[in-house]
């Protein structure tokens, strides 16, 4: 909201520059986004009037003015068509310093101009250029512009939240900065205007407690073609509204005023009665601003024989607006209750100044005041005849006066001071809290009214909040909490995902974080099975649905950086991902899995380019040895185990299934050949994806004796079908050794010329040893000898000489 | 070395008295002998050649051992004289022997490490190590002073239901407070959490107070232009015991900011309203870049905007099960995207989501 300082201190007036009263709102929780001056910075330019104009000799746009500068006339040449005997208009005298230059005497077309008479845009007041700027016809000649318009005036833009509606108006404004500064308020009177016919024009009320008051007048003759004055005007313009004509100024300087929202109907146009009341289905109304709604059904409407003509707090019809013919009008000043406006502005799309107050809160009880200032205003400008204003009221509806006790031993113990009892009464009396002090078991305890026009004041806290922000949050102490020195729990067996982190870090991987929602045609290449959850109301097309996977944004992060001559990337990430249920098609909270996972993306050369090694292209074997490192960390690798696996975005052949106890934790492998061709990419790729909870348990080491005794190792050579996977071997190794079997070591495979092609040779390592004893030749030779038994039967092993 | 303390030696005379010596034939060529091995010795390229030498002379059959045999031949009162001076001789050609073999050692290892001498310079082989990625660099931090206070992390769902995000946070339908978050919606109840309190309500929901906890995580509004991205991170705090206050709030904020920056700057606290809180306050800490002087960092205010916090209010207490006369809490919100801009000197968010390597690897 933007507004003069002028304005509001000609209701309250501290002593404070600009800068610190814009300082002390914000500081007072009225946030002051920016301010600006409201004309530039110009000297010596008065009011002069045109005396006469007579045609420039040798130019046909220009004249030659005669003009009264108070002191003395002066000869100006002049281009504005508006220029005419008889107007009063800004001139800039000679010596007069405009926003960048110096007004000197001058020769335009052979013919001398003492001085420059300004158009709005020329005094920095506006962007309006098309001619002269006119000043009221009572303009005293020879004053200073800056002081006749009072230019020595700031814009204030203040940034409210969203519970100070009390603030979006001069006169709320004026009574926080008295509360700030401990200042009286100029109070705002506003007589009655006594009505001069007995016109009225029936209202109903058929909304409860969505409108309980809805004050209505007719004021009929007014002539619409009458000037809004320049004060008017100016103080509009810096509140940012342009003015319009008399009524929807006046209308507009009210709200700016008081914080009433008001509107004017052409009274001829209104047919029956006035019927306040929610839409029914299918109803149209055509708005102010042309624009054709089809209601929905909870908007409340103003309605009259014809139909809707108006959304009620938001905007009103055009078949009964105000138009240049309009003589005769009807002021609505009404009270709509926030919980009947919120949200449907926005709802069809809109935000208007009458919206944004009434779905705030305004003072239920400030309607009759505001359509009196208003026809005070309207008559003053326009002429007319007031009718009498009716107040139609529902009692029983209107929003009722929060009694709320404020305790002093609560204060002290949410604010952690003491504030004096007597400070306490201020505060509340200047905010305008009717109360009354009273000691209950020997502690001060306040009985507390609010004031209609604060909708923010309900409980205790709320009264808290208002007695601390005004006593000033940094004169509130600071202290150290102090608790209980209990220690937190290390649980020594689950994983640190920090852990993880950095054994990625150090394996070369730099951590990536890429957003949650990705493009649905990415989901698709990647993960085809999986319907991804979808936005509502994405930002955009490539940020529409929720990963299923974390390879999408890893990817898009690989292709982003291999576009930029990046070749050698290794990048993870940990995160959640969003799967829905399978066999739960309906989208609710418990259908919804968000597991936490960490995956990885990798391409490019195993090492970093260097003089040490001729690199070869990564493969599966290490980016294997990457996740293995991971699984390490457990400090229970014998608890996983690879299996080729399938996975729609990796490679049929170079994809693992990883289980932890059987139990599918996660995947590695390529990138499948399809999906890296429709991500246009020109090398292979590896992904893995771990869910953190299938890493979380960690081993608590529990040390075993050391054997004294040699360790033994008998290497072996076997050969076996080329489809044998090496977990199988592992696995028949495993159960037919006995006790002494310390470990294998797979060393060495083998297929080409000497081994039949469809067979391959596996070198293997055993390792034996003895916790008691040395091992004789004899017992290792029995223990291998069963070992390449089991393989000989149970995978058709043979042994290679 | 050794040819100096060879030449010292021969100053020093013993051969000459060896020369002079009146002895019988055996002992005539003693210093023949011993010159002989000396040169010999001097000669020998390698050890192999000095062990030659050595056997030559100082073996079971040497030249210089022979004369010890040949003793018996001299008259008795003459063999201990004869036999000091050859076995003076043989101690003499023994410490050449050793002094050539140290010298041969010596070059010979100095020729393998002259050999070996690599460039030191040029880098090691293996692979460079990555590194983490500044926000989380910030949460690691952030994480790291509130647990060394007593808070717990706690985590919690991206994918929220409208009573968590909205309803148990007093902030109802239709309250303006959500206009102040851009909602990204599934369908009229599911959403993306636009910060994380419902990670405080479900912990109020499950815990028994006191306890002190922090809440980080991916958050998520509509809103996407040079300042704003559609997911940013959050850190929320919450305290909740029964004589929490908002000096305690105040303390603890202060000092965290003091850590966190590493600096002691100024912090003022400004009434500000969040439907959950109250009182609530925007923070602000002097601008970390011009320490208040005013620059473009903080948009020449000398302030920068680094948290919301405030009291929790008491219909979030009571919609969780605390009673609200009996406890109070204080709760406190920072962006460590934002904080990670100003620590390490990001100028643009967009830049934390777009991962390239380049602006990645500067927090290596």
């Amino acid at each position: 909201m933007k507004f003069s300082e002028a304005w509001l201190r000609e209701f309250v007036n501290p002593s404070l520059t600009t800068e610190e009263l814009v300082d002390q709102l914000t500081m007072a929780g009225l946030e002051v986004d920016g301010f600006e001056a409201v004309a530039a910075h110009f000297t010596q330019v008065v009011v002069a009037e045109i005396l006469e104009t007579s045609p420039h000799p040798d130019a046909d746009k220009l004249k030659v003015c005669r003009v009264n500068a108070g002191e003395e006339e002066v000869q100006i040449v002049c281009g504005a068509s508006n220029a005419r005997a008889g107007i009063k208009v800004p001139l800039a005298r000679l010596g007069a310093r405009l926003e960048d230059f110096k007004i000197k005497k001058a020769k335009l077309r052979g013919v001398e101009s003492f001085g420059m008479l300004c158009s709005e845009r020329e005094l920095g007041l506006s962007e309006r250029h098309e001619g002269l700027m006119e000043l009221p016809a009572d303009a005293p000649v020879g004053v200073d512009v800056r002081t006749f318009l009072q230019l020595d005036d700031a814009m204030i833009d203040l940034d409210l939240t969203p519970n100070r509606s009390d603030c979006l108006g001069m006169v709320g404004l004026a009574r926080e900065t008295g509360v700030i500064n401990g200042l009286d308020v100029l109070p705002m009177d506003v007589p009655a205007v006594v009505a001069t016919h007995d016109k009225t024009f029936s209202v109903n009320l058929n909304a409860g407690e969505a409108c309980p008051r809805f004050a209505g007048r007719v004021i009929t003759g007014i002539r619409l073609d009458a000037k809004t004055p320049l004060w008017m005007v100016e103080k509009l313009r810096r509140s940012g509204v342009r003015s319009i004509d008399p009524v929807v100024d006046v209308t507009n300087y009210v709200m700016l005023e008081l914080g009433q929202p008001m509107h004017a109907y052409d009274f001829d146009r209104l047919q029956g009665e006035i019927s306040v009341r929610v839409s029914a289905d299918d109803e149209t109304v055509t708005l102010l601003d042309g624009q054709d709604i089809t209601l929905h059904p909870d908007t409340l409407l103003i309605t009259d024989q014809s139909g809707p003509i108006g959304i009620a707090g938001i905007m009103g019809g055009l078949s009964t607006s105000v138009t240049a013919t309009t003589t005769n009008i009807f002021f609505e000043s009404a009270f709509f209750a926030p919980m009947a406006i919120v949200g449907r502005a926005r709802a069809y799309g809109m935000n208007t100044d009458a919206s944004h107050r009434f779905e705030r809160g305004v003072d239920w009880q400030g309607q009759v005041r505001a359509i009196e200032r208003a026809t005070a205003l309207l008559v003053e400008i326009a002429g007319g005849e007031p009718g009498p204003t009716v107040d139609t009221a529902n009692t029983q509806d209107l929003p009722v006066v929060a009694e709320i006790t404020l305790r002093g031993a609560r204060i002290k113990r949410l604010l952690g001071v003491v504030i004096a009892d007597t400070q306490i009464d201020e505060i509340l009396a200047r905010l305008g809290f009717e109360n009354e002090r009273r000691v209950v078991d020997g502690h001060s305890v306040w009985q507390v009214r609010a004031p209609s026009h604060r909708f923010d004041i309900a409980i205790e806290a709320d009264l808290i909040e208002e007695v601390s922000r005004v006593y000033g949050y940094n004169n509130l102490p600071v202290r150290t909490p102090r608790a209980r020195l209990v220690m937190a729990p290390i649980h020594e067996g689950r994983l640190d995902t920090n852990r993880i982190k950095d054994q990625l870090v150090s394996l070369g991987y730099q951590e990536a974080i890429t957003y949650s929602f990705v493009e649905p045609k990415m989901q698709a290449i990647i993960d085809p099975q999986q319907t991804p959850i979808s936005l509502a109301n994405p930002i955009s097309a490539e940020m529409a649905v929720m990963r299923t996977t974390l390879w999408s944004g890893l990817l898009k992060a690989l292709i982003y950086n291999t576009n930029r001559q990046q070749h050698r990337i290794r990048l993870f990430e940990t995160g959640l991902r969003f799967r829905q249920l399978p066999d739960q098609p309906e989208l609710l909270m418990e259908n919804i899995q968000q597991e936490r996972v960490l995956a990885g993306v990798v391409c490019g050369p195993r090492y970093p380019e260097s003089w040490a090694v001729k690199t070869a292209a990564v493969d599966f074997y290490d980016v294997k040895a990457d996740v293995e490192a991971i699984l390490d960390l457990t400090g229970m690798p014998e608890d996983f185990t690879f299996a080729a696996a399938e996975c729609a975005a990796l490679h049929p052949g170079q994809c693992a299934g990883i289980y932890r106890n059987g139990n599918l934790v996660g995947h590695v492998g390529l990138l499948d050949p399809r999906a890296q061709q429709a991500l246009d990419l020109d090398q292979p790729v590896f992904l893995f994806e771990l869910t953190l909870e299938g890493l979380q348990a960690r081993r608590v080491p529990n040390a075993a004796p050391l054997s004294r005794f040699p360790e033994v190792r008998r290497d072996i050579a076997i050969i076996v079908d080329a489809g044998v996977h090496a977990a199988e071997i592992n696995a028949c190794v495993a159960q037919a050794a006995d006790e002494t079997f310390r470990n294998l070591k797979l060393f060495d495979v083998y297929q080409g010329k000497g081994i039949d092609p469809n067979r391959k040779s596996i070198a293997l390592g055993l390792t034996f040893q003895h916790v008691s004893r040395t091992l004789t030749d004899e017992e290792i030779s029995v223990s291998v000898n069963e070992i390449v038994a089991a393989l000989e039967t149970k995978l058709a092993a043979s042994l290679r000489n | 070395m050794h040819r100096a303390s060879f030449s010292a030696f021969l100053r020093c005379g013993l051969l000459r008295v060896i020369c002079h010596s009146k002895l019988e034939k055996p002992m005539s060529n003693l210093t023949t002998i011993t010159q002989q091995a000396i040169a010999a010795i001097e000669a020998a390229p390698d050890a192999a050649a000095l062990d030659l030498v050595r056997v030559q002379y100082l073996g079971k059959k040497g030249e210089l051992t022979d004369l010890l045999k040949a003793l018996g031949k001299l008259p008795a009162d003459e063999r201990p004289a004869a036999g000091a001076e050859i076995n003076v001789a043989k101690q003499t050609v023994q410490e050449q022997i050793n002094a050539r073999k140290t010298l041969l050692d010596d070059a010979a290892i100095a020729v393998r490490l002259a050999s070996e001498t690599i460039d030191v310079t040029l880098p090691g082989r293996g692979v460079d190590v990555g590194g983490l990625h500044p926000v989380t660099m910030v949460l690691q931090r952030i994480e790291g002073f509130f647990r060394s206070v007593g808070y717990d992390v706690v985590e919690g769902p991206e994918i929220e239901d409208d009573y968590h995000n909205f309803e148990a946070l007093n902030i109802p339908q239709h309250h303006p407070a959500r206009a102040m978050h851009d909602t990204f919606y599934f369908n009229p109840n599911l959403l993306l959490r636009t910060h994380t309190s419902p990670v405080q309500v479900r912990t109020m929901e499950t815990r028994e107070p006191p306890f002190r906890i922090i809440c980080p995580g991916r958050v998520y509004r509509v809103d996407s232009d040079l300042t704003h991205t559609p997911m940013f991170h959050q850190v929320e705090g919450l305290l909740i015991d029964k004589t929490s206050s908002f000096a305690d709030l105040k303390g603890t904020i202060i000092e965290f900011l003091r850590v966190f920056f590493e600096k002691d700057l100024e912090v003022r606290f400004r009434p500000s309203y969040f439907p959950f809180t109250e009182p609530s306050a925007e923070v602000d800490v002097q601008c970390v870049h011009c320490v208040g002087g005013g620059c473009r960092v903080c948009s020449n205010t000398g302030w920068l905007e680094v948290m919301g916090a405030g009291m929790v209010h008491p219909r979030v207490l009571e919609a969780s099960g605390i009673d609200p006369d009996e406890y109070s809490g204080f709760a406190f919100g920072m962006g460590p995207d934002r904080l990670a801009m100003l620590r390490y000197g990001v100028d643009d968010l967009r830049l934390y989501f777009d991962n390239d390597l380049r602006f990645l690897q500067q927090f290596n």
